[in-house]
Formats: structure tokens, sequence, C-alpha cells
């Protein structure tokens, strides 16, 4: 018997739940994005390994002839220099090929440093707890009281702008994130039969975290991963943008949005396009993390 | 509850030390205050001298304590470098500016993340539910400054409809204003959506609406309400977003506050306002998010403190 419409009505009322046509064009809609971001992230990978076959022109060769061109389509420009010059009559569109390399390298190796220390600490306090965790606690709201900003600067500041002291800057800021998660889910595991099993067996506390806590770790720190580098490619921008990370005149994008910032009164696509390449990045690398971390857990779903 | 508040507070007291230890040391490594402080052409045994006069001499440790007891005692974070003034009288003048960046900010973000979350939230999977959606995953990936520049771009050249700089006129906050305020609001509106789905789960609301409520009533009295609590609790963490997202923005509009200052400094190495700016961050953050963590155990009867 089919249930009165009165209280079918009321549950829909209560608990508005989807019609099953939306949530698959959800569903749909949800997987494009992922698969949209698995095709910048790709896009974003060719280019920084093949960029000495793909870019028409050296990165740092300036013509001065030949200063602040518009792009080849418009009055003006010419056909060699597809999106223009700058302001010393270097090749935007080739700038902004390598800008890739360092976007890259940087967000992954600054990422590679948060991970080791975050997650070393992080499973340091959640499977010793007491004093241990204590102090790692502490150094965690120490770090989260500092502001980021400040603290890569001035670290930045004392130890050179170079590209590994950015990398070191960002990584020695960064990793509070790891050790929250790490030690959050290591201080639930620890408690769980199979570490208990593991710990019967006489196994060292080396091979319980790494072989047994750390594996079931992988699928939230994968995420974290994925979007921490987004995060990491924005701040070495940022820094570079300030004047305090990738000096000039190497092709960092917040390098290039800096300099093309003095001419953004007329020359608008200088300061404009580095920026869209830093977003359409972060947005690549963040739609792939939320693919994965719907594909890994269904439940850690974003409601 | 007493004891929850003291212990918190005793941390707190303790981070707020260790940052300023951090950030004494660390700006220690990088150069001789004696010779940024002196004329470059001064002899050998004169530096010295001052050195001595000074206290440069002794071990930084030392240091570290004469400087902490002036801070701590006079709030005096020695004079700065570069103008000569003290530092905390230059940290005073440029926080009204950054207050009202800060506030204007605030109330930018929650005026569109408040409505628009609860709404996407009633109206689930609803076209303006999407939007919300991907205007969340959006903002996560802006980069802020490449914003305001846009931002500048757009209304202040394309359009000419507000100017791009300055700080004496209410028009020249908007832009600013919208560019931090776009920096929290898509956390805000994920916060307000996700706890406002949440509630409208719960039995008290199927009972208010069961008494017989009005649909708004039961939306706003009972459902809302609930609802805001997770933006008291992190309103704490976002004290020290927007005072990060400040650094940035205030060097795209030029605006007189200190997260410019703050650049400046450093780039400079005016180490004594750096000082004073960093210690005045911790302060906010830490102490924000102490009250912040008291307030939503206040509202909050849920929240057991201990």
């Amino acid at each position: 018997m089919p249930p009165p419409e009165s209280t079918s009505a009321v549950e829909e009322a209560l608990d508005p739940l989807p019609r099953p046509a939306d949530l698959l064009l959800r569903k749909i809609w949800h997987l494009r994005l992922g698969v949209l971001g698995a095709f910048l992230i790709a896009g974003l990978v060719f280019i920084a390994v093949f960029v000495p076959y793909v870019s028409p022109h050296d990165p740092y060769e300036q013509n001065i002839t030949a200063r602040l061109l518009p792009p080849s389509w418009m009055e003006g420009g010419r056909p060699e220099y597809l999106l223009g010059t700058d302001h010393v009559g270097r090749d935007l569109f080739s700038r902004l090929l390598y800008g890739s390399r360092i976007s890259l390298t940087v967000g992954l190796a600054a990422v590679l440093v948060q991970v080791v220390i975050g997650i070393a600490l992080g499973l340091w306090a959640g499977y010793y707890g007491g004093a241990a965790d204590s102090a790692v606690s502490f150094m965690v709201n120490v770090m989260m009281g500092f502001p980021f900003i400040l603290l890569a600067m001035s670290l930045v500041v004392v130890l050179g702008p170079s590209l590994q002291n950015i990398i070191l800057a960002l990584g020695l800021t960064g990793w509070p994130v790891f050790t929250r998660v790490t030690r959050m889910e290591t201080l639930r595991l620890r408690e769980q039969e199979f570490v208990l099993a593991a710990r019967s067996l006489a196994l060292g506390v080396p091979r319980i975290l790494l072989g047994h806590i750390l594996p079931n770790l992988l699928p939230s720190l994968l995420v974290l991963v994925t979007f921490e580098v987004a995060r990491a490619i924005i701040r070495e921008s940022l820094l570079s943008f300030l004047g305090l990370g990738i000096q000039p005149p190497t092709p960092s994008w917040g390098t290039m949005l800096a300099e093309g910032r003095d001419y953004m009164l007329f020359e608008w696509r200088l300061a404009a396009l580095p920026g869209l390449a830093i977003f359409l990045s972060a947005m690549g690398i963040n739609l792939l993390g939320d693919a994965v971390r719907d594909l890994t857990d269904p439940h850690m779903r974003k409601s | 509850m007493k004891t929850y508040c003291l212990r918190r507070l005793l941390q707190a007291v303790g981070v707020c030390l260790v940052i300023s230890m951090i950030s004494f040391f660390l700006l220690f490594l990088n150069a001789d205050p004696a010779l940024m402080l002196l004329p470059p052409d001064t002899k050998v045994e004169d530096i010295a001298l001052f050195k001595r006069q000074m206290g440069l001499d002794r071990p930084v440790v030392f240091q570290y304590g004469a400087f902490l007891k002036k801070v701590v005692l006079e709030g005096d974070f020695g004079t700065s470098f570069v103008s000569k003034v003290p530092a905390s009288r230059i940290l005073a003048e440029r926080i009204p500016a950054t207050l009202t960046l800060a506030l204007a900010a605030l109330l930018f973000a929650n005026a569109v993340a408040i409505p628009v979350g609860a709404l996407a939230a009633i109206r689930r999977y609803s076209l303006l539910d999407n939007l919300a959606t991907f205007l969340v995953l959006m903002g996560q990936a802006m980069p802020l400054y490449w914003l305001g520049i846009m931002l500048i771009i757009i209304f202040g050249v394309w359009l000419g409809w507000l100017p791009i700089s300055g700080s004496e006129k209410a028009v020249h906050l908007v832009l600013p204003a919208v560019t931090l305020g776009a920096w929290i609001l898509p956390i805000n509106m994920r916060l307000v959506r996700s706890g406002m789905l949440e509630v409208l789960t719960k039995d008290y609301i199927r009972t208010a609406r069961a008494k017989g409520l009005s649909e708004g009533r039961v939306l706003l009295k009972h459902a809302f309400k609930n609802a805001a609590i997770p933006l008291v609790t992190v309103s704490g963490m976002q004290l020290s977003l927007l005072l990060g997202g400040a650094v940035v923005t205030e060097t795209v509009f030029a605006w007189p506050g200190l997260g410019r200052l703050a650049v400046d400094s450093i780039k400079m190495g005016d180490y004594p306002v750096v000082q004073a700016i960093v210690f005045a961050f911790a302060l906010c953050v830490v102490f924000g998010n102490l009250v912040a963590d008291v307030a939503a155990a206040l509202i909050d009867p849920r929240i057991r403190l201990d």
C-alpha cells in the first residue's frame, strides 16, 4: 500500500532529497570538473617538462625595438610575438610557459618539505601522546598564531631570495596542516585492533608507524597534498609578487605580475595573464583534489 | 569554565612569548643592528663603543630579556631604524586604517556569504547552490592580489567607476574591502551552507514545523541561529586570515595600514617595526582565537569545557 500522500509531502519538505535526474546531473557535473582539473594539470606538467621545445622564444631574450607590443592579432602586433611583449621586449607567451616550471617545482618541493616535517611530528605526537603530544600541539599553536606571510617573508629575507630558500621558507611555515591531520588520525588508529596486534607481535615502533598506521592515512593525506600544492603555488607567486620570492629576470608568474602591475593602466594583459596562469593551475589542482576526495572516500564529500 | 579560561589564557601567553622569541632571533640572525643604526663610515672603535652602550655586545639571550622587559613593561619595541621614531608610535598610526579595511571586508563577506549560503542550503542542488559551490571553488584558487589588480583594471580603468588608490574617502574603501572580503567569503559561505544543511535535518526543526510555525520563522529563528554557531567559532581564525590578507591587499591598493608597513619594513630591514608588527599580529590572532572559543562555548551549551 502506498503511504498516504500527506506523509510523503511532509517527508519531502523535511528532508529535501534531490530528484534522481538532478543527482545524476550533479554527479556528471562533479566528474566533469575532476576531468577538467586533470586536463589542466596534465597540460601544466606537459608544458613544464617540454617547455624548451614548445616555447617560441628564449624567455630572457630582450628586444628593445619591440617593447610593449600588443598581441599578434591586434593592430601593431607582430606574428612572432603571439601574446605581445613586456616592458623590455621579451616574449610574454614564452615567459608564461617557462613560469610553469618555477610554480610546479616550488609547489611540489615545498609540499614535500611540509609532508616530511608534518607527518613525522604528527605520527610522533599521536602515537606517544602525553608530553610529546603537548609539545607538538604547542608548536602547531605557535605556527598558527604566526601570520604565515610575515614569517615566510622574514625567512626569505634572512635566508636570501633563492629558489631553494623559497621552498624552505614555504615548507617550514606550512607543515602544521599535515601535523594536525596526521596527529588526529593516529590518535584514533592507535587504539584499533590491528595496531594492538602489531604491537603484541613485538614489532618496532617505526615499523608500526610506517607500515601499519601511515598506509591508513594515505587517502586523506593525498587529498591534503593536492590542496597544499595549489596553496604553495599561490604562496610562491605571492612572495615573488611582493619582491621577496623569485627574483627578476627569472620568469615566475608572481614576478611577472609584479612587473606587469606597473603597466596595468594601458597594457592590462601583462598583469592579467600571469595571474590567470596561477589561477588555472591552482584551480586544476583543486578540482583534481576534490575528485580524488570523492573517489577515495564518499563520506568525506563536501556536503 | 574558570579553569578552562585560565588554562587557555596561560597557553595563549606562552604562544605569544615563543612567537616573540622566534621573531627576535630570526631577525638577529640576519644583520648587525649596530651597522644599520650607524652611518656607514663609522670607525671600528666607535662601533664597538656603541655596541657596548646599547647592550648589543651581550649574549643574545640577555638582549632578548631586555627587549621583552621593555615590550611588556613599557610597550616599547625600540626606535625605527629608518624613520627614527618609536616603532610603537608608527604602529599606532597605522592600526585604524587596517581595522577599517578588515571590518569593511568582514561586513561585505558576511553580507554575501550568509544569505547566499543559507539559501543554497535551503534550495539544495538548485542553480543557486551549484553556482555558490562553483564560486567557492574559484575563490580557493584565486590569488588575492590578482583579484585586486583585476578589480582595479575592470572597475577603475575600464569602467572608471571607482578610484584605484587613495584612502581619504569612503569610495576608496570599496575595492580593497571587496578584495579582502573575497578572501574569507568562500569559507563563510561553505560554513553557513553546511551548518544549515545539518541543522535542517534535526528533530527540533521537524517539531517547529509540526507546531505550525511559519516557514520563515522556522528557518530564521530555529535553523539559522544554530547554523551560525560555526561562524563564531572560526571568527578567531578569520582574524588571522584577514590580517594576512591585509598584507597583500594593502600592498596592491597602497592602503596605509599595518600590512603595507610590514612589507616595507621587512624589505628595508627595519627590525624594531617588524617585531612590533609580528607581536601585534600574534596578539590579535592568539587572543582572537581565545575569545572566539570562549564565545562559542557561551553561545552553545553543547560544547563542554574540559
